[in-house]
């Protein structure tokens, strides 16, 4: 494994989410460090995808703080009053946090080269040359060099999501979140894009996996989460916890998924 | 084989097996041997027998055949007449002003339209409801009420003057001299339209995946350029073949400016020349054949619009047609193995 700074990068301190009445994340806190591979694990229904929808605001937070390589998200404190933040200054903070999504959610209008230029030609104003040659080392990285001028709708469900890692990556992130990213792929499509995720983590890039892939859990994480009831049951060293839960629920779920 | 390795991953237009013979050419000298020896003994089923195809076709073909009998025994058709005002100067001014009403009016409805469908999804609770009330408003009144209406603007308010309200006047002009009969019969069709069009468009909008937006956001994009760039262009898909449609019905609706009143349109002119020569029925043959014309060249127009925006999305057909890089990447996929993509040699 790299190196692992001692540095937290993502702080979730007392999130709380409520949908209505329906209260889904019942206080969670989490550290992510620099570099550290981060997996969370739970039943559906147990908050794990609306915890890290939170860290990009593509949900609001109800109560609590998530911070990001020191900057609050979502918010600006003045007086230790929080404010809300400008749409603008949200996606200037989006632009640093890279997003896979369980149903990929590529542009279908859109080649495989052109949904991973997209952002850093319109949002960061890079040339459209050099937009090219760096979307195409990505795809080359996911193994797809090869089908840059396919759409969406040619690749399958695998090179789909592999091109979707690469239109993150494209943005340059300093954390890169996972939602199920192979939750929507046939079984044997899987692999690929594990393989794309350990060679990714092997870069030392931050990573939150939300996932149900244990293996990939045992294997690549450097901290394992387990979260039920929209509560982090418990939290550690994933080999150990796999290995040894502490808690009756973990153990429960663990014998379920295994 | 490697070549049945491509053939399951290549894009569905791809022939299977039996049609495979024109890929396999270039590297025949080994492949045919093989192929023939394994080529299955195809099934040449009969197939089911449908007399009734027959017969109707036999109906529609008499009764399509008495009907031209008919056009040409009959000679209250009048197809001299037809033929001399087919290209009547009159007539052809006229098919040009129907044009221009049409596409002026539907290029203001479809600018409108986008901003008020833009306005409707909004979470500005102001333009929500200013959107709404626009579509309520323009949707709910005749569009002849309409074009009265803006004919009689003149009278309404003879003069158009801005100022600040209670303080000095900036402009003043006389409202016959702006809205004159073509701007008031343009204006009249165009803000009808865009209460349709509206509706057209805000449904292509809702019909776009919230994946596409979150992804979008999660990028880092502005709101204008998710907009823009991401949702805007897959809701075309949906948007243009009943903007196609509007289209069409608005080249008819073009004769109502009548009420304006504006008098050079098509059915204005054929009308005048029928009152004319007392000769209602070629002329009005006149004025069909026009507009069928016109239908038809919107239709190849609305073709190329579907092709371009199902891009990606419709069939791999026309995808390839109008991206020529990714008829060449089809074209990599189904030539020999020298050029496979890496992961499929894993």
């Amino acid at each position: 494994m790299t190196a692992i700074a001692e540095k937290p990068l993502v702080r979730i301190e007392g999130l709380h989410k409520y949908y209505g009445q329906h209260h889904v994340l019942r206080g969670i806190d989490l550290t992510v460090k620099q570099g550290e591979v981060s997996v969370v694990i739970g039943p559906s229904g147990s908050g794990k995808s609306t915890m890290l929808r939170c860290i990009n605001m593509l949900e609001t937070v109800s109560a609590g703080r998530i911070s990001v390589d020191g900057e609050l998200i979502g918010y600006r404190e003045v007086n230790g009053r929080l404010h809300d933040l400008k749409k603008k200054d949200i996606a200037a903070q989006r632009r640093d946090i890279g997003m896979v999504f369980q149903r990929f959610n590529l542009f279908p209008h859109k080649t495989a080269l052109q949904n991973v230029m997209e952002a850093p030609v319109q949002v960061k104003r890079k040339g459209k040359d050099f937009a090219r040659s760096q979307a195409l080392e990505l795809l080359d990285r996911v193994g797809l060099g090869e089908r840059a001028n396919h759409y969406p709708a040619q690749l399958s469900g695998g090179q789909q999501q592999r091109v979707a890692i690469a239109r993150a990556l494209a943005m340059e992130p300093g954390l890169m979140l996972f939602d199920e990213p192979t939750s929507a792929l046939d079984p044997e499509l899987v692999g690929d894009v594990l393989n794309v995720m350990k060679d990714l983590a092997k870069s030392g890039m931050t990573m939150i996996v939300v996932t149900h892939e244990i293996g990939f859990a045992r294997e690549v994480g450097d901290t394992l989460t387990f979260m039920d009831g929209g509560v982090v049951v418990e939290s550690g060293d994933p080999r150990e916890i796999i290995a040894n839960p502490k808690e009756a629920r973990t153990r429960e779920f663990l014998s379920r998924v295994l | 084989m490697t070549q049945a390795g491509t053939s399951t991953q290549a894009p569905e237009r791809l022939p299977e097996e039996p049609a495979s013979g024109a890929e396999t050419q270039g590297t025949e000298t080994q492949g045919k041997q093989t192929q023939h020896a394994q080529a299955p003994v195809l099934n040449n089923a009969v197939p089911v027998r449908h007399p009734g195809r027959w017969i109707s076709g036999f109906v529609i073909l008499g009764l399509v055949a008495l009907m031209l009998q008919s056009m040409v025994t009959n000679p209250n058709f009048r197809w001299d007449i037809v033929g001399t005002y087919i290209m009547d100067v009159k007539v052809v001014q006229g098919v040009g002003w129907t044009l221009l009403l049409t596409v002026a009016s539907m290029a203001i409805a479809v600018v409108l339209a986008i901003l008020l469908a833009v306005m409707r999804q909004s979470d500005n609770p102001i333009f929500r409801w200013s959107s709404w009330l626009w579509v309520w408003f323009f949707r709910g009144t005749p569009v002849y009420t309409q074009l009265v209406f803006w004919g009689l603007l003149a009278v309404l308010y003879p003069k158009i003057s801005a100022g600040v309200p209670f303080g000095p006047e900036l402009f003043n002009l006389s409202t016959s001299s702006v809205i004159t009969p073509i701007a008031a019969a343009i204006l009249g069709l165009a803000l009808n339209e865009s209460a349709y069009l509206a509706e057209i468009f805000r449904a292509g909008l809702k019909s776009v995946d919230k994946g596409q937006t979150e992804a979008a956001e999660a990028l880092g994009m502005s709101d204008g350029k998710i907009m823009w760039r991401i949702i805007l262009p897959q809701a075309m898909r949906i948007i243009v073949p009943p903007t196609g449609n509007e289209t069409i019905g608005m080249l008819k609706t073009t004769s109502l400016v009548l009420a304006v009143p504006f008098t050079l349109d098509l059915t204005f002119a054929t009308n005048a020349l029928a009152n004319r020569t007392y000769q209602p029925i070629p002329l009005l043959i006149v004025a069909a054949i026009w507009y069928l014309v016109i239908t038809s060249l919107l239709m190849v127009g609305q073709h190329y619009l579907e092709a371009y925006y199902g891009k990606g999305v419709d069939a791999g057909q026309a995808a390839v047609a109008v991206n020529p890089a990714a008829a060449r990447a089809a074209a990599a996929v189904a030539a020999p193995a020298s050029i496979l993509p890496k992961e499929e040699s894993r």
